[in-house]
Parts: structure tokens; sequence; C-alpha cells
């Protein structure tokens, strides 16, 4: 409790949730920015270059912060890149690979499946970054201040293009629609508080995960509705990425991610 | 093949920056509808800095003067911006935006 | 650098045909007075059919180049060893997609599409920075790629910021500007590299072997062996002969690499205080014309990754056309 009685976070789990909200805007850049080089298009190359440095300044400027506060030879760079695939809190996903969802290696990437999934967790993003920049950590309030900008410009660029797919030719619509039937149980575990998120939100300091559904819901409606797709039906998956337990794709992202930096663990850069 | 129809239709961009009094041409880019466009012109030729306005225009629709000239050496090319034939043609559905 | 043939006047255009007059001696006249006195050639003005074309054909390829630079560099993003370098690497490689689109944008104004523009690459008739076609195989070729390529390339482009052909000019200074902090940065990944570890400075040792010699190819063979170059000197696009460039690049070079403590692998370098330039040792043109003419270490990956990439890409295209077209005729019944 602080001095008005209020609820406080211990630091270790504060630095927790830090880690956990940094995790997945760092995972879904190093997804963008797979696409570099070879974008449909090369304005759209630019636009996820865009979109995947703004993630990865979010990631950054968590990590920072969690770091402040741990204190000792903690840093960015111990924490993206010397932890273990269990570690990481970062939503299942953010780590699929951008051709879809089966085993790594199965195919080209797929657009579709990409704007579908930036569009549902930019839309994700807009609700946690507005209601944290109520944050009682006032380092996190700033950083939802800043970070809810790039979200809508996230949001209004994956939207734009989802309705284009959608109310596009045949082949898009297809895509869009496959894309979104494999992509939404994906999102169940956005909603449901675990032990982390509830003491968080006691706090002060995290949102309550479970009321941004319904506005998330309503948005994302919206979207499909313009873009002529069907919402797919519930369904009782829920993935656990944000617990630590993954599925097979982290591993091999970060294998990669961290070869080099673990090839020379004591080096600078 | 490359087929005029399946071309995205090209468009001149105009920024104003943020103490800018006019607005100035930077270039052209494709897109398919000037919605798309000034989110294009914006990731490219802004890298999304705040307060600048941009304008967008389909090139085809710009109408330029000739070139001046003295003696009348050139010819006068009343209408588009690029001396030489437009190369493409805007789908006909897409044509009057 | 960027293109390695011209037309010259009187000889047959190739391609599709002009849809030009016949040259009049007038209109040649006051083309030639604009050359003479410094001015920029528009893109309404009349110009030489030869002119016109090697201009499509050196805009393009740079912009080519640009695209395809892409790659070599984007291979190390997501193993970039730290979150800074990550997103340097990033914003870098966001810089040249820009460059290129901005050299499109200028070949365009000459009546060239964008899209054949793409099509003369992927088909392999257009051609791009020979550099591209190694491959980027440690992170230390980041450095070197920054630092030597990169300062190669500014080389080049800070002359054709005083083109006579007005929109290509005006892309160059725009590129230049944004192009400075490449540089740098590269220099500053291998200063890291090379105060580091003892692995990491063999590392960059090892990356330097590998790309000087590109690198120093990179400028293109003697204008002693080119009658092309003259015509475009005359033209006003080649503000600088390749050797003249090359030069300059070596001496400004050379006492980078030293403060790095890298060894550049060339025997026969050495100051020449007669000349007041570095000397250097041959240069093996048959690797630069085999890999020009398709056959480096990646050429084909380079092209096949950018075929794929641009055949994947058309349902995409497809789709944005077909939408705009359903909105636009809405918007047309609403009316």
């Amino acid at each position: 409790m602080d001095s008005q009685g209020e609820p406080t976070m211990e630091r270790a789990q504060q630095i927790e949730y830090l880690l956990r909200l940094a995790d997945s805007p760092l995972v879904l850049a190093h997804r963008l920015s797979q696409w570099c080089g070879h974008g449909p298009v090369l304005e759209e190359d630019l636009a996820l270059a865009n979109i995947s440095l703004d993630l990865l300044g979010q990631a950054r400027l968590l990590y920072q912060h969690a770091a402040a506060l741990a204190g000792g030879d903690a840093s960015e760079d111990r924490y993206a890149y010397f932890r273990d695939v269990p570690e990481f809190g970062n939503f299942t996903m953010l780590e699929l690979p951008n051709s879809g969802v089966a085993s790594a290696g199965a195919g080209d990437p797929d657009y579709a499946f990409t704007i579908v999934r930036n569009a549902m967790y930019a839309a994700w993003q807009v609700e946690l970054w507005q209601r944290l920049t109520d944050s009682s950590d006032a380092q996190l309030a700033a950083i939802a201040a800043k970070s809810l900008k790039e979200a809508r410009y996230h949001l209004e660029h994956a939207a734009d293009w989802m309705i284009r797919f959608g109310d596009g030719t045949d082949e898009s619509h297809a895509r869009a629609q496959r894309a979104l039937d494999s992509l939404v149980p994906y999102a169940s575990e956005w909603f449901v508080p675990d032990a982390l998120d509830a003491e968080a939100c006691a706090a002060g300091v995290g949102i309550d995960c479970a009321a941004i559904r319904s506005p998330w819901l309503e948005r994302m409606h919206t979207i499909a509705g313009e873009a002529t797709l069907r919402w797919p039906g519930d369904s009782e998956f829920c993935s656990t990425g944000k617990l630590g337990r993954h599925s097979e794709h982290l591993g091999y992202l970060l294998t990669e991610m961290q070869s080099v930096a673990r090839a020379h663990p004591d080096a600078a850069w | 093949m490359s087929d005029p129809k399946s071309e995205w239709p090209l468009w001149e961009v105009f920024i104003r920056s943020k103490q800018g009094l006019e607005h100035k041409h930077c270039g052209s880019l494709h897109a398919t509808d000037a919605q798309q466009a000034l989110r294009m012109a914006r990731d490219v030729y802004t890298r999304r800095q705040e307060g600048v306005s941009i304008w967008v225009v389909p090139s085809a629709a710009i109408a330029a003067s000739a070139p001046e000239s003295k003696d009348s050496y050139f010819e006068p090319m009343a209408d588009k911006i690029y001396r030489h034939p437009t190369f493409y043609v805007l789908p006909d559905e897409v044509g009057h935006m | 650098m960027y293109t390695q043939a011209i037309d010259l006047p009187g000889q047959p255009a190739q391609g599709p045909a002009s849809t030009d007059a016949p040259a009049d001696d007038a209109l040649q006249a006051a083309f030639d007075q604009a050359i003479g006195a410094d001015r920029k050639i528009e893109p309404q003005d009349w110009m030489p059919e030869a002119y016109r074309r090697t201009l499509v054909r050196q805009i393009s390829q740079h912009a080519h180049s640009e695209v395809v630079g892409m790659l070599p560099e984007g291979n190390w993003i997501t193993r970039a060893p730290s979150l800074r370098r990550k997103a340097i690497l990033l914003a870098k490689v966001q810089d040249e997609g820009g460059h290129g689109l901005y050299l499109y944008s200028a070949a365009e104004t000459l009546g060239v599409s964008r899209d054949a523009m793409v099509e003369a690459l992927l088909c392999g008739k257009a051609k791009y920075s020979s550099i591209f076609n190694y491959p980027t195989l440690t992170w230390a070729d980041m450095g070197c790629i920054g630092w030597l390529v990169d300062g190669a390339a500014i080389m080049n482009q800070i002359p054709l910021c005083r083109c006579s052909y007005g929109p290509y000019a005006r892309a160059m200074i725009r590129v230049c500007k944004e192009e400075s902090f490449h540089q740098r940065q590269g220099y500053e990944l291998m200063l890291a590299l090379c105060r580091g570890t003892p692995a990491q400075k063999a590392m960059a040792q090892q990356a330097m072997n590998r790309w000087w010699w590109p690198v120093v190819m990179m400028f293109g063979p003697s204008d002693t062996d080119s009658v092309h170059s003259a015509q475009t000197m005359k033209w006003g696009i080649k503000r600088i002969s390749n050797d003249d460039l090359r030069q300059k690049f070596i001496d400004a070079t050379v006492p980078q690499a030293e403060l790095l403590g890298l060894t550049i692998p060339d025997p026969d370098l050495k100051w020449n205080a007669e000349r007041g330039h570095y000397d250097f040792g041959p240069i093996d043109w048959s690797e630069f014309w085999r890999v020009v003419n398709g056959d480096g270490p990646c050429n084909r990956e380079r092209l096949e990754t950018r075929r794929r990439a641009h055949d994947n890409g058309a349902w995409v295209r497809d789709a944005a056309l077909a939408h705009a077209r359903k909105r636009a005729a809405r918007a047309r019944q609403a009316a």
C-alpha cells in the first residue's frame, strides 16, 4: 500500500509487466521487418518499415524503463537478446510467421495475413495506450501518450488495406477471410487476465484487459463489415504466449534474432 | 507484359512544411486513390512529420504552361506537365477523380 | 556507375519507337545553349532523343540499385545484435526504398512508366549497381556497406546534384541530404567492431577483405576505355570521370581505414608524394564484367527475390485497383 492506501506493485512484478508489454511490439516489429525488400509494392515496403520502427521504438522505451527499475546490468539488449522462449511474454499471435499459422518455412509471406494481424493488434494497442496514459507509473503513461498516436496511424493503415482486400477481388477477399478465420482465435488471450494483469490493474499501473474486449470487438466488427468479411464464431481456443507458453514459432524467431548477440556475449555493438 | 490498365495511377505530391508558406512540389508516387496517395505521401515524403500539409493531384489532371521562349523554339505543349506522351491509360472507371 | 551503356546521337533508337519529330536545328541549338549555360533541362523542354534515353536508362538503373540494395542489408535486420543497431539498419533500408521511389519518380517525368522499368529489371534487361550482387555474410558486412559502399555512392551522387536534367538533380539533392547519416553509421559500426573483442576485430577485417575490390570496381571502368563518357560529360549528366571519382574515394578512405586499424587488401597501395594521391593495384576487370553481365555471386538470387516479391504482390496491387474502381462506381451512382 502507498501513503494514500492505494495498492502498489512489487518492483519485480512491475518489471515483469513492463517486459510483457515490451515483448509483443518487439516480436511484431521483427516479423514486419522481414518484409523489407519483399513487399508487394515499394510504397508498402516503406509503410511497413515505418510501422516496424514505431513498434521497435515502443519496445525499446519499455525495456529501458524496466532496466532502469531493475538496475544492475539490466539493459534493453540483455532483455531482448539473452532471455529464452519461456521468459518472453508476447502474445502468441504476433510470433506467427508472415506466411500464416502453418509450420515454419511453409510458404511465401501472405500480405493479407500481415495486414489483418496488424489491424487487430493496432486496434488493441489503441485501447491499451489510451488507458495507460492514466497509469500510476508516470513513465509508462508518457510512453503511452507517444505510442497512442503511432497506434492510431497503424490502425488506419491496416484497416484501409483490410477493406481494400475484403472489398477488392475474389482472391483478395478469400485471402483476407482466411486470415481473419485463422487469427481471431489467437486474440482471446488478450482479454483474459492472469494474476500479473490483475495485480497491475489493481495498482493502477496496468489496464483491465477484460474491459477492452467490447470496444475492440466493436471496432473490429465495423472494419470487417466495411470489408464485407464475416467475423468468425467463438472458439474455445486460447493461446498462452503472455504466460511464456508459446507456439513452436517463437523458438525459431529468437534463435535467428539472438544469434549474433549470443555468439559474442561480452561484446558491445 | 505490363498492361497499362493494371498500373496504379501516378500522383504528384505537394508539401507545405510546418513553417512553410506554400506547398512545394516534391515528387510523385503511384496509388489507386486519393486517400491512399495521401497516406503514402506522408510515409514517403514527410516520414510522418507532424504539422505538414500534403496535397496530391493525379498527374494527368495537371495543366501546365508551355516553357517560356522568346523565339518559340519550343513546341507549345500546353496541356501536360510531362513533355513526352503519357505512357499509361488511366483505367476508365478510375479516370475521373 | 549506374549505367553501362548509353545511346549516342545519330544512332537508331532501341526499344519502343519515339514519337518525337526528328531533331530541328533550332531546337537542338536551344538545347545546346541551355546545357552550355548550365541551365536545367525540365520535363517539358525539347531534348535529343539520345539524351532522353540515356537519362531514362541511368535514372531507372539508379532506382533499381536502391531497391535491389535493400536486399543485402535487409538480410541482417533480423540478426542485428542490438536493438539500436536493428533500428538504425531498418531506417537505413527504409531510406533506400525511399530513394528508389524518388528516382523512379524522376525517371517517369521522361515518359517511361514505373511498371515498364520494373519489368525491364525483372527480365534482366536493365542493370543495377554491380556491388549489390555480392552476398552479406557477417554482421561486419553492414559496416562495410555503410562505410565503403555508401561512401562510394556519395562520391558519385554529389556531382549528380548538378546534373543538367532538373528532376534528376533535385532527386539527388534530396537523396544526398538523407545519405549523410548512412555512411557515418556504417563507419561507427566498424569502429565499435575494431575497438571490440578480437573476434569482432577479425570479423571486421574479414569483411574488409571481401568488400574492398568490389567497391573500387563500383566506379566503373576507366574513361579512357569509354567513348561514352565524353558524350555524357558534354550533356551535363556526368560531371567527374570514373577514374577521378575512384581516386578521390581511395584517397579519402585510406586514412579512415588506418584509424580503424584495418588493413586494405591491396599490397600495391602506397602514397605517391609526387602525384599527391595514393597509388593502387590493378583491378580485375574480368570480374567486374562477369558480375555486370549476370554471373556475379548472387545476381540470380537478387533478381529471383525481386521477381518473387513482384509476383507475390500482384494480387495485392490488383485488389487495390479493384477496390478503387468499385468505390468510384459507387460514388458515380450516388451522384
